[in-house]
């Protein structure tokens, strides 16, 4: 039963994995958001399970902080955003998928080498998942990297906050809980004055595309 | 070789050979009524090789021998392929004669000769449907080689028998490869039957049209050949995928009476994977011929990550 529940835990960090994967390879803006949505979903269901197996009730508090923060409120938030910046069908055109998908398996091979030797040390029943967690990480920091549009960009900041809260889990069971409620309430701040820096961007440049901003710079 | 032995594998090539363009008309009787036509019933795959096998075949004059023989080659390759793949048993007594890479290049030796066969009339068609089939082979096959590869990982053992009786009998047991392995491999198969995302089964417009191009030139006894080949194609990819993802239900060695259940599973099971296959094709617009590769880079990168996350997690 035990291993069947920590093959669980690994198949939920696999999801996640794919979710970067696809979230790397996405050009639509739209299903970007269902794509994160669904990464918070796994990491829902991951936190879930291994409050479950280790009965950490406070692990219980935090899976239901998540779902409500980034299943439901800050999807709801970034649809309405890209509602309102006009935005919702939009496309990056900017990027090749393959030699991208080529870097983020060198990430990935990186990743899984430097978590091995901490994992080793971890005893809890997730310690596998580091290494994904790391590599989940590093995708979301390719994916901010490699974007041009604002919208993305806050995405891939999100991405990589799934990850980290993925990455606690596995290592420790967690943060303490006031840590894990300020993160949260810093996310959801976050994502509300960027939202508001979005429109600002859009106001002064006519465009989302953050190269603008290079301009600022003075001569 | 037992007398089971051989009857379940005379059973696999019979039962594919049967089922094979029902499950094409399954699949295309699906697409009709998820698109709100009203479709030829399930039956039309076999109206339509009685009609052709009864058609007088007509050769262009200047193809030569290799053209008459490829439809031969090509149907004689996916049977191979069908009784290797365990359908119903895992007591194949022909599966030691090719494990899972010699099946891929099985595969190969069918899509080369259907390419020369398409070239060697020298219309600008087929030629064109050759580079293009040729263009999505070399990167489907490398896709499927670790799809293949990672299955092999968990059960140590090349020869797809193996791999399906570690899978089905062992203890259950979630792997998180074969979920990035399950992927890459719906991937690879959208390509190689030349379904929707890649290619349009039922086109016949010239510039998008892949597999339709090649087989342009051929008539009568040839087609027919070569349109239950490939229904025998998309037979084994769908047999494959389920014997490494959804193993449940096939017969082992020992117990040669559990075939008797393992005919209404493989159905059910071939019934349903036609139904999704339908969806996905409703779903999914046909994408431009330079995005394949693309497409294609993504389900190998996925089966290599399946790897990985095996090496990883060990599991």
């Amino acid at each position: 039963m035990n291993a069947l529940i920590s093959q669980l835990i690994n198949l939920f960090a696999s999801v996640i994995l794919i979710l970067a994967f696809a979230m790397l390879s996405q050009r639509r803006i739209v299903n970007l958001i269902h794509l994160y949505t669904w990464q918070g979903l796994a990491v829902v269901g991951s936190t879930t399970v291994v409050a479950y197996v280790t009965h950490q009730h406070h692990l219980f508090y935090s899976a239901g902080l998540t779902f409500l923060l980034k299943v439901i409120l800050i999807p709801y938030f970034l649809h309405r955003l890209i509602n309102r910046l006009n935005v919702r069908w939009d496309i990056e055109t900017l990027f090749n998928i393959p030699t991208l998908m080529i870097i983020g398996i060198v990430l990935v091979v990186f990743a899984f080498n430097v978590a091995l030797p901490i994992s080793k040390f971890s005893d809890t029943i997730a310690h596998g998942t580091l290494g994904i967690a790391l590599a989940c990480i590093l995708l979301s920091f390719l994916m901010m990297i490699t974007r041009a549009k604002a919208v993305p960009q806050v995405i891939g900041f999100l991405a990589m906050e799934n990850a980290l809260f993925l990455a606690a889990t596995s290592a420790t069971y967690g943060m303490p809980m006031v840590v894990e409620l300020g993160i949260a309430l810093d996310v959801l701040v976050g994502i509300l004055i960027l939202g508001v820096f979005m429109f600002q961007i859009r106001e002064q440049f006519d465009s989302l595309d953050i190269r603008h901003l290079e301009k600022l710079k003075e001569d | 070789m037992s007398l089971s032995g051989f009857l379940s594998q005379l059973l696999a090539i019979v039962l594919s050979l049967l089922l094979a363009p029902l499950l094409m008309g399954w699949v295309n009787q699906w697409r009709c009524w998820l698109q709100n036509r009203s479709g030829p019933g399930v039956l039309q795959p076999y109206r339509m090789l009685h009609k052709l096998f009864h058609k007088e075949s007509v050769v262009a004059e200047h193809a030569s021998s290799l053209f008459r023989m490829a439809p031969y080659i090509v149907f004689g390759c996916m049977v191979l392929a069908c009784a290797i793949i365990p359908t119903l048993s895992t007591d194949l007594p022909l599966s030691p004669a090719a494990d899972a890479i010699a099946l891929v290049g099985l595969f190969a030796v069918a899509r080369v000769f259907i390419s020369l066969a398409a070239m060697d009339i020298g219309t600008a068609f087929g030629t064109l449907g050759a580079r293009r089939e040729m263009l999505i082979g070399f990167l489907a096959e490398p896709a499927l080689l670790s799809v293949l590869f990672t299955a092999s990982l968990i059960s140590n053992s090349t020869a797809l028998t193996s791999i399906v009786e570690y899978l089905a009998h062992k203890d259950f047991a979630i792997y998180p490869s074969l979920a990035f392995a399950g992927i890459a491999f719906t991937m690879v198969s959208f390509a190689e039957n030349a379904r929707v995302p890649v290619d349009n089964p039922a086109t016949h417009l010239e510039l998008t049209m892949i597999h339709e191009a090649l087989i342009l030139e051929y008539s009568g006894r040839h087609l027919a050949l070569i349109e239950w080949a490939s229904a025998l194609k998309l037979f084994a990819y769908s047999c494959m995928g389920l014997a490494l993802f959804f193993p449940w239900g096939i017969a082992e060695a020992e117990a040669p009476l559990a075939l008797i259940f393992a005919i209404p599973a493989l159905v059910f099971k071939l019934a349903i994977g036609g139904f999704l296959l339908a969806l996905i094709e409703t779903l999914s617009a046909k994408m431009r011929i330079f995005r394949v590769p693309e497409f294609l880079a993504s389900a190998f990168l996925l089966a290599v990550i399946g790897m990985l996350v095996h090496f990883l997690l060990g599991a």
